[in-house]
């Protein structure tokens, strides 16, 4: 255990851009928010009834979505590089000199986008959310307005409930195969590890469609690591609950299917990770 | 029981035999050399013996079998292998944080006292420092780590001459205070001469010369011999010969001392000439058949 939570801390210091970029993604929806600030009242004033709710929501659902996507793209480029960078700077010959077992690494390297990173996200976005909130108590006080008229439409309990089961859910543990195929890729490619990444999958899929004319591979691709839509996303458009998996989420054959996959294609990186040398 | 026991060890690379079958027999407290040509498998046998690469054949290191108890092995045994492998973006008391929190045998207060005496500091990250700078953070950090087997690989490659002799003296400074068993792959021979207990000649993956120093100053005389007295000196059957100036250098291998005292001046040959005088035997015998 003591091995794992350096193992993580090490990852922390090494790749500052997987908390950097979020925490930038956060800044930049705050100061979008403080611009639009200054219209808030109004349209709060000319809104109908049923549009305030809309209005008062959706900068903490757009800020939430941002944050969100910052946490997948830096996932990405980070599980890329992960088990690549080592062995190209030729720093894994100075980790491999350590007591640390090779599952060890890369458990710890797949437990970043798998549960730290979702962590972290949700951690800045409810700091987000909460420091929009105060702007907006002080603002619209300020223009005459009551702040119970945005705390009445807004529950941020809610939504950080919401965000953070998204966030673990799929972000984490849907997504969990996706980060373990990254890894694998990373472990064992020589160069350019993105496009051994993505060429495969892609080359599968396009030699199915064309040689049998069927998209099975591309369908069960896209359950896999891109995950099913969450129930309800494509009909009620993207609000925070309808994000919030269903407790069926735990007994969905899906998941576990996935589950079993990562642990297989992480399997995968320590072999790799033990056997290859440096680049 | 030997801290490192190779029989038969063999590892091949496709077509290319890197190991051609090697026999190791390492013992407590020896400080051994191993010296070879550029792609002679030193690497490779350091690489097996610290359980970075599979192999064929017998090879234990502490007991253990290197491949499949590497990371039980790895807290007996450590390693640098190749020169500023600290990750660049590191920084120094970062490394030190995980070293100490990682390793059990890892002495904080030793590796601090070492960095004190040099002028690294603990704010600097890898990639501002020199590369003997690198290397000496590398030193300090295994050398407070109580390991009994230590391997190194070309430690001060493209160091320069200071580092280098500051290398080999902090390493046998630590070695007098706390014996340990440590293994040497260079081929700057010159300045590990005066470390070493034993060496090794490898060559095209084989082991071709073995012998403790005292052995090599007790066997192998290097005699100046004056132009007048060379015919009889070559009589003695000198393993190898080489021009100076003014003189011959012969060398002799298990010769009756009196009587190359009468040739000229007498001394133990450097490792270099050894190297040298057996290396060049072997091509000229690879030459002939």
């Amino acid at each position: 255990m003591n091995n794992l939570y350096w193992s993580i801390r090490r990852e922390l210091w090494e790749n500052r851009s997987v908390y950097l970029a979020p925490l930038i993604v956060g800044g930049v929806v705050l100061f979008g928010f403080f611009i639009g600030l200054a219209k808030l009242p109004g349209q709060l004033r000319s809104a109908s009834p049923e549009n305030v709710h809309q209005i008062v929501e959706s900068p903490y659902v757009v800020g939430a979505l941002m944050l969100m996507g910052a946490q997948l793209i830096v996932s990405i480029f980070y599980c890329l590089d992960a088990l690549y960078g080592e062995r190209r700077d030729r720093s894994v010959l100075f980790w491999k000199s350590m007591p640390v077992s090779d599952v060890t690494t890369v458990l710890a390297k797949a437990l970043i986008p798998v549960l730290v990173l979702p962590l972290l996200t949700w951690v800045l976005t409810v700091a987000t959310g909460g420091v929009m909130l105060i702007l907006s108590g002080v603002v619209l006080p300020a223009n005459g307005l009551s702040a119970s008229l945005v705390t009445s439409h807004l529950s941020l309990f809610q939504i950080a409930w919401y965000n953070l089961g998204h966030l673990v859910a799929f972000h984490g543990l849907w997504y969990a195969p996706l980060y373990a195929w990254l890894l694998l890729v990373s472990a064992w490619a020589t160069r350019v590890p993105f496009l051994w990444a993505v060429l495969p999958p892609a080359a599968l899929v396009v030699v199915e469609r064309i040689a049998f004319n069927s998209r099975i591979a591309a369908g069960l691709l896209q359950q896999l690591f891109m995950g099913e839509p969450a129930p309800g996303a494509r009909t009620s458009g993207m609000t925070m609950e309808s994000m919030m998996p269903t407790p069926d989420f735990v007994i969905r054959p899906g998941l576990w299917a996935g589950l079993a996959i990562t642990a297989v294609l992480l399997y995968g990186a320590v072999r790799l990770r033990r056997s290859r040398g440096v680049i | 029981m030997n801290y490192i026991e190779a029989k038969g060890l063999r590892k091949t690379y496709g077509a290319s035999v890197a190991l051609d079958g090697i026999d190791l027999h390492i013992g407590e407290g020896r400080i051994v050399g191993m010296i070879g040509p550029n792609g002679a498998g030193k690497t490779t046998a350091l690489n097996a013996i610290v359980g970075l690469t599979s192999y064929q054949g017998e090879l234990s290191v502490l007991g253990r079998d290197p491949w499949t108890e590497r990371d039980a092995l790895m807290r007996d045994v450590c390693f640098i292998t190749d020169v500023a492998v600290l990750p660049r973006w590191i920084r120094v008391s970062q490394a030190l944080d995980f070293v100490a929190a990682i390793h059990p045998r890892f002495d904080r207060a030793k590796a601090e006292a070492f960095l004190s005496k040099t002028t690294i500091r603990r704010s600097a990250k890898v990639s501002e420092l020199s590369k003997g700078m690198v290397t000496q953070l590398h030193l300090g950090l295994v050398m407070a780590i109580d390991a009994r087997v230590l391997v190194l690989d070309e430690p001060t490659l493209g160091l320069d001459l200071l580092y280098r002799k500051q290398f080999y003296d902090t390493l046998l400074a630590d070695f007098l205070e706390r014996p340990r068993t440590v293994l040497v792959a260079t081929h700057q021979v010159e300045e590990i001469q005066h470390v070493l207990t034993d060496v090794l000649f490898i060559d095209r993956g084989r082991i071709v010369f073995e012998r403790s120093m005292d052995d090599i100053e007790s066997r192998y005389q290097e005699v100046f011999v004056h132009p007048d007295r060379l015919a009889s000196a070559r009589a003695l059957n000198p393993i190898a010969e080489r021009q100076g100036v003014g003189h011959s250098v012969l060398l002799f291998e298990g010769a009756d001392r009196q009587k190359l005292a009468g040739m000229g001046d007498m001394r133990t040959p450097s490792l270099a000439d050894l190297f040298l005088a057996v290396m060049s035997g072997r091509t000229t015998q690879g030459a002939r058949t």
